[in-house]
């Protein structure tokens, strides 16, 4: 380094004699350090990997709503494709299929180095194709266009159905879909959407309540009988009493469902008569469609409705079709509530032990040992945590529990098998060792001047350590903390032995007593995107959803940990000021 | 050996004492305040303090000074037992504080000394200010709350007194909400001064509270000192032979773990007994 500098600066120095100026220009071999260049080329590499990282998810993750207009490919056998273009490659051809194509494509292929461009196209009506992509080579292409008659209508089952509308069926009268027009069309379909929600509102929510209620009676039944045996005055007593309120229910029961199905039976009546490119029709019931839009006769306030409304169902809805479709609101529930779990086990875990550690424990071997031990639990693959979740938490602690506080619901487990509250805790295992040694970090950097300071007021070591050092360390121990819960919100692999689940129908909290069900299994965005991306039926048709739900991820956590950063430094304002 | 040539500047609101000699007298008829016997003081094998024995005279200003390393902080931290933060720290001896429930002494090296109480009756500053990171109200009632006051009339009442007393109250009436740490050095000083005196301690230990100070601040401090001489019995250990001899009654020279001469403080610096106090007090080492 000093070298250079001389040497610079006596060029510098010399050139207004000098009579050849020597110039500084863009000679990068020639100036500075080999290592000044690779520790930034180091860093360089690392911010390009990391940015183009996330530009990619983010580019993906935002341009997957967005309505793609429908092509229709005539093809040169004469078959028919109508999709939404997805993406395109170029492949070489099987040597027997080239050699069947005539002279002129083949000609054309050789000038292309032999390569052939293909498209992929997503089309949908998977009921009746049996597959949702198709690649169409370019060779095989006679023509292509936008008709603006196709829809892409995205149905509650079966994915999407790409196609023209042909016929309406309304309280079982036959409408041609161009007297009703799109707006009369949509104005149709939302009220079938709407009977459609309130049809699952009733089956969830009001018959939901009175089983949840029939269940109830039956485990204090059960409960009684455990208690007191099955000859005993109690027992016969509260058989006639949860007979009676049982048989109360079901009347209930029966009113609810058959309202159900007084709306089930009127929405038969409301159909659509969906027609795929090649002439096939498929007859379905207007409820079942979520969503409808013309393709190719979209305006750019139309795009951005469907783009807006898809990312509203996306935030706010239950998944359908198997998790590749509809919303993840379970999942970002279930994320957020167990992360938060999280931290407020680990929290005061964690600050506890390194309290004990730095400011009461005996400084000596054996302290030194336990240091060691959990800098080294920070390192135990994540799946061991998993492991050993599911053998102590939830079958040992949890069927504990159960045996004490649930007999009645036995066999069938309640804390004794995965659920939000033993994921929460086998991450809190997992993330403890950051905490702590974040804490004694921060705990050591107090100065000394100030506990002696307390001390000296006449305060005890508790005092001293609630009123002064714990203050100081604050902003050091949310520190870790932020990192604990960066690391625990983006955990899947333990959590798949411990409580988190595919498709889980029932969020943790609901308005049933207590409210909160920590015993529950729950979705967690993690275990979405490996679900979602390379456990479905359909890699391609997941693909999108795996790049929103990882967009949203990510937004999840740099929103939770610039809360926490936003809360520390208010913390830490606290203590800025002119220090001497 | 006479040629010793600091001497007290008389101070204008000192000037009611006839001399210091007689306020000495006057003064030590009330007894010791602290009396040191025999006190050995060891850090793992090696030996800080040797053989002290000193009486601390109650309602005094008793300055220890010498040269770096010789122990005086050590000895003023042993006063209230600061010293038992450090690891493999031994003493051997006694050190017996004269409290108003306790006129005869009471023993703190003692087994079942209460050391918490001990400090309450001892405030302490330290030679750089360290306020808490709160407010400058919260700072000077610390003590108070520590004791488990909470009445809202009280400790504004303590902290107005406390900070009158530390010459603060002034410049900080109208911010006793905003953080201690906004306030100068030399504030923040005689901050800690206000907490050391909040609660009303008998005996107020100094370690070189003026080290980091400018000269302004530092005359501010002295001021306090001579305006805080009678209600409490003050120690202070300081570099500057100016500053001993201008606000001590008493002055003690220790030099390498041993105290070397104690008397009043006109005695050491213009006639010491010793060789080694003379050199050091006229600046020929240390």
């Amino acid at each position: 380094m000093s070298t250079y500098i001389e040497s610079k600066g006596a060029s510098v120095s010399a050139e207004p004699q000098a009579k050849s100026v020597r110039r500084y220009t863009a000679d990068l071999s020639a100036v500075g350090e080999p290592a000044l260049w690779a520790f930034g080329g180091a860093l360089a590499l690392g911010i390009i990997l990391v940015s183009g990282f996330l530009l990619a998810i983010f580019w993906n993750g935002v341009s997957t709503f967005w309505p793609k207009p429908i092509e229709v490919v005539t093809l040169k056998d004469g078959g028919q494709v109508a999709g939404e273009p997805s993406r395109v490659n170029l492949y070489r051809l099987e040597p027997n299929v080239l050699a069947a194509l005539p002279e002129a494509v083949r000609n054309q292929i050789a000038r292309n180095d032999g390569y052939v461009r293909r498209n992929l196209y997503r089309i949908g009506n998977y009921d009746l194709y049996n597959e949702d992509f198709r690649w169409v080579s370019e060779f095989d292409v006679a023509s292509s266009e936008r008709p603006r008659d196709f829809f892409f209508v995205e149905r509650q089952e079966w994915g999407p159905f790409i196609g023209r509308i042909k016929e309406l069926v309304v309280d079982d009268l036959n409408v041609a879909p161009d007297t009703l027009g799109v707006d009369g069309l949509r104005r149709e379909q939302a009220a079938a959407r709407a009977r459609f929600d309130e049809i699952r509102r009733i089956e969830r929510s009001e018959i939901g309540k009175v089983n949840h209620l029939i269940n109830q009676e039956r485990l204090e039944l059960r409960r009684v009988e455990l208690r007191h045996g099955v000859d005993s005055a109690e027992f016969r007593e509260q058989t006639t009493r949860s007979q009676a309120r049982i048989a109360e229910l079901e009347k209930e029961y029966v009113v609810l469902q058959a309202r159900a199905d007084e709306i089930k039976a009127r929405d038969q009546r409301f159909r659509v008569v969906l027609e795929e490119v090649g002439g096939d029709t498929k007859e379905t019931q207007l409820s079942q469609v979520v969503r409808f839009y013309p393709a190719n006769d979209l305006s750019l306030f139309g795009k951005i409705g469907v783009y807006l409304s898809r990312w509203g169902e996306f935030l706010t809805a239950e998944p359908r079709e198997a998790n590749t479709e509809g919303g993840i609101l379970p999942a970002i529930f279930g994320t957020v509530v167990m992360t938060l779990l999280m931290v407020f086990v680990v929290a005061p875990f964690g600050v506890i032990t390194a309290l004990y550690l730095r400011e009461y424990a005996k400084q000596g071997r054996l302290v030194a040992m336990v240091r060691i031990a959990v800098n080294n639990l920070a390192g135990v693959p994540s799946i061991v945590y998993g492991v050993f979740g599911l053998g102590f938490f939830a079958y040992t602690v949890g069927g504990g529990i159960d045996a004490l506080f649930f007999p009645e619901r036995l066999p069938s487990p309640t804390f004794g098998t995965g659920g939000i509250l033993w994921s929460a805790l086998t991450l809190a295992l997992l993330t403890v060792p950051v905490v702590i040694v974040a804490a004694e970090e921060a705990l050591s950097a107090v100065p000394r001047s100030i506990r002696e300071g307390s001390l000296a007021c006449g305060a005890s070591k508790w005092q001293t350590i609630r009123s002064v050092v714990l203050p100081h360390a604050l902003p050091g121990i949310m520190t870790g903390l932020i990192l604990a819960m960066a690391r625990g919100a983006g955990e899947v692999a333990p959590l798949m032995l411990v409580g988190v689940v595919k498709l889980a129908p029932e969020l943790p909290v609901d308005g049933f007593f207590p409210f909160v069900h920590l015993e529950r299994s729950f979705m967690h965005l993690g275990f979405h995107i490996f679900d979602v991306g390379f456990q479905s039926r359909n890699s391609e048709a997941g693909k999108p959803m795996v790049f929103v739900t990882t967009l949203l991820l990510l937004a999840l956590i740099v929103a939770m940990n610039s809360s926490a950063i936003y809360i520390r430094n208010r913390l830490k304002r606290q203590f800025a000021g002119s220090q001497f | 050996m006479n040629t010793a040539t600091m001497e007290a500047p008389v101070r204008p609101q000192d000037a009611h004492r006839a001399s210091p000699t007689e306020y000495h007298v006057e003064r030590a008829a009330e007894g010791a305040a602290i009396t040191i016997s025999n006190f050995n003081l060891f850090y793992g094998a090696a030996q800080a303090l040797y053989d002290v024995n000193m009486e601390i005279q109650r309602g005094m200003v008793t300055a220890l000074i010498g040269p770096s390393g010789c122990g005086k902080s050590t000895l003023l931290r042993s006063l209230n037992r600061m010293n038992d933060l450090v690891d493999n720290l031994r003493i051997n001896g006694q050190v017996k504080v004269g409290l108003h429930n306790r006129p005869d002494g009471l023993d703190i090296y003692a087994p079942g000394t209460d050391v918490i109480a001990l400090r309450k009756r001892m405030g302490m500053v330290f030679q750089k200010p360290n306020p808490f990171p709160k407010s400058i109200f919260e700072n000077v009632v610390y003590p108070l709350r520590v004791e488990g006051i909470s009445d809202k009339a009280m400790l504004e009442e303590a902290c107005e007194r406390a900070l009158k007393g530390a010459a603060l109250w002034e410049e900080a009436k109208d911010r006793l909400q905003e953080s201690a740490l906004g306030l100068s050095g030399g504030q923040q000083q005689r901050l800690c001064i206000a907490r050391a005196i909040a609660a009303e301690p008998e005996i107020l230990l100094m370690d070189e509270p003026c080290s980091a100070l400018d000269p302004i601040a530092t005359a501010k401090v002295e001021d306090l000192m001579y305006q805080l001489r009678g209600q409490f019995t003050i120690v202070i250990v300081t570099h500057s032979m100016q500053q001993a001899a201008r606000v001590s009654d008493n002055t003690a020279f220790m030099y390498l773990g041993r105290l070397i001469e104690y008397g009043a403080t006109d005695t050491v610096f213009t006639g010491p007994k010793v060789q080694q106090t003379n050199d050091y007090v006229t600046g020929r080492f240390g």
